[in-house]
């Protein structure tokens, strides 16, 4: 016989084993612009506190099904999603949730960054003001500053916390954001291609910060940096013409993908 | 390979990559070919060139080198086409271990050639230099063919080296004690011995390097090895 025992190459260094159970699990899930369906049924886990990115070329579905995971879909026009997406077991689109209430648990932060035009400690304190989540003006102060830090942010703004959050520099706009998704406390944070508007250095502190803020939250990532896949996520998922591809462990999909259509996309054969 | 990448450029340097690497398979193969010739026929004007021709291997594996860093830098590399160019680089490398093997081959059969050599002792070296032929050939021809079986083969086959290399030693001590002035140049004949059974070694090694190219899977069965 001409064969030779082999096993796949594992370099898994980066995935904690202990915590695999999926935080939220999606089966079937369509999604319906009009007539035309942009989703066509994805069964997909997310790994508590781990990274897990969203890859495929523009138009393939992957911002759609994020934005399905804490109900963005709701406000689009036409927009209909079939399916089950569920949060620690709870479904998401069941009638009783309410979805303000749910966006507090699933936060979410934008390719743009999109800070309220209002002063940086309005910025995170919002939030929980709104959700009743601080008893006083104390309690408040020590969620914006701990948020701040976690972002990053709180030594480059503690002395001017009261100036605009929209006068800061695009990447601390964007940490910004991120101290105001977190201060929250959400179990899940959703990133819709947050380094896209950003510059390297930017971009490498808030691919620093996911690696940090992992440790708390699940994390999902669009992106259409495939390096940026690969650096900050553990499990990748690869979106195509409105299907799910392939998911997998990050070093496997970007170094042994099992389909051809991964294998095509990632090393720059079409998109 | 699948389909042509969107951008060109990075097509036309991997085939810059694999043309260099071919190259240097040629060179390595026609040096051991070359170096086994200049022992079997006393020929030192080949063995000189042999000692020669290294040069080019050593420049094309520095080539090597620098295309693989390029393109890392530049491409950042993904799935087949990072194993592709990872498993170059140390294509390369093994090759030019080959080619430097070979130039010692060379060089001892210059020394040899004024000793008193027992026949059937070189005919021994020559033996296991064309069985090492034979192995490298087939690596290079799968490589070249992109044919997995053939590599599996190859891979297979380091043991039957082995165990003609093991008894090729064992030959050699009884014409050492059965001889003394024979005791240099079978000293000289172990030492080429040594380096053609090395040869194979690393002939095995791109065989594995293929499969890993090739799959993405790295072997773990333990290599065959010789009966001694």
């Amino acid at each position: 016989m001409n064969t030779i025992a082999m096993k796949p190459v594992s370099v898994t260094n980066d995935v904690m084993p202990s915590n695999r159970s999926p935080k939220v699990v999606s089966r079937g899930v369509k999604v319906f612009y009009g007539e035309k369906e942009a989703l066509h049924g994805v069964d997909l886990d997310i790994h508590e506190r781990e990274v897990t990115a969203l890859i495929g070329p523009s138009g393939c579905g992957k911002s759609t099904f994020l934005r399905c995971m804490n109900r963005m879909n709701d406000v689009v026009e036409g927009c209909r999603i079939e399916g089950k997406i569920a949060i620690d077991g709870d479904d998401i689109y069941d009638k009783r949730i309410d979805v303000v209430q749910l966006r507090a648990r699933v936060g979410m932060v934008f390719q743009k960054p999109n800070p309220f035009p209002k002063s940086i400690y309005e910025n995170v304190a919002y939030g929980p003001r709104i959700h009743g989540i601080a008893q006083g003006k104390e309690e408040l102060d020590e969620i914006v500053e701990t948020s701040l830090n976690r972002a990053g942010l709180w030594n480059e703004v503690k002395d001017r916390l009261d100036k605009p959050g929209t006068g800061l520099s695009g990447g601390q706009q964007q940490r910004l954001c991120i101290a105001r998704a977190i201060a929250v406390s959400p179990e899940v944070i959703l990133m819709d291609e947050p380094c896209s508007a950003l510059d390297p250095i930017a971009t490498a502190k808030i691919e620093e910060l996911i690696d940090e803020l992992r440790e708390n939250f699940t994390i999902v990532i669009v992106t259409h940096s495939m390096q940026q896949a690969a650096r900050v996520s553990q499990r990748t998922a690869f979106f195509h013409l409105g299907d799910l591809v392939e998911v997998g462990d990050t070093s496997q999909i970007f170094t042994n993908p099992k389909e051809e259509r991964t294998q095509a996309y990632i090393t720059g054969r079409f998109g | 390979m699948p389909a042509e990448h969107l951008v060109k450029r990075f097509d036309d340097e991997l085939e810059k990559l694999d043309a260099s690497i071919s190259e240097m398979g040629g060179l390595a193969e026609s040096q051991l070919a070359m170096a086994l010739a200049a022992l079997r026929e006393r020929n030192s004007e080949t063995a000189e060139r042999v000692m020669k021709a290294d040069n080019r291997v050593d420049e094309l594996d520095r080539a090597v080198q620098n295309q693989v860093i390029r393109l890392l830098a530049l491409r950042q590399p993904m799935a087949n086409d990072l194993r592709l160019i990872v498993t170059s680089i140390k294509i390369a490398s093994a090759l030019e271990r080959i080619a430097d093997y070979a130039k010692n081959v060379a060089k001892r059969s210059l020394q040899i050639q004024t000793l008193t050599t027992p026949p059937l002792a070189l005919n021994g070296v020559d033996r296991l230099g064309r069985l090492v032929q034979g192995l490298l050939k087939d690596v290079l021809d799968a490589l070249s063919s992109k044919d997995d079986a053939r590599a599996r083969a190859v891979w297979k086959r380091d043991a039957d080296i082995d165990d003609v290399y093991h008894s090729l030693v064992r030959e050699l001590l009884t014409y050492m004690m059965e001889d003394a002035r024979t005791i240099s140049a079978c000293t000289q004949l172990m030492f080429m011995a040594k380096n053609i059974e090395r040869i194979g070694d690393h002939a095995t090694n791109i065989a594995e390097l293929l499969l890993f190219r090739w799959t993405g899977e790295e072997v773990v069965e333990e290599r065959p090895r010789g009966t001694s």
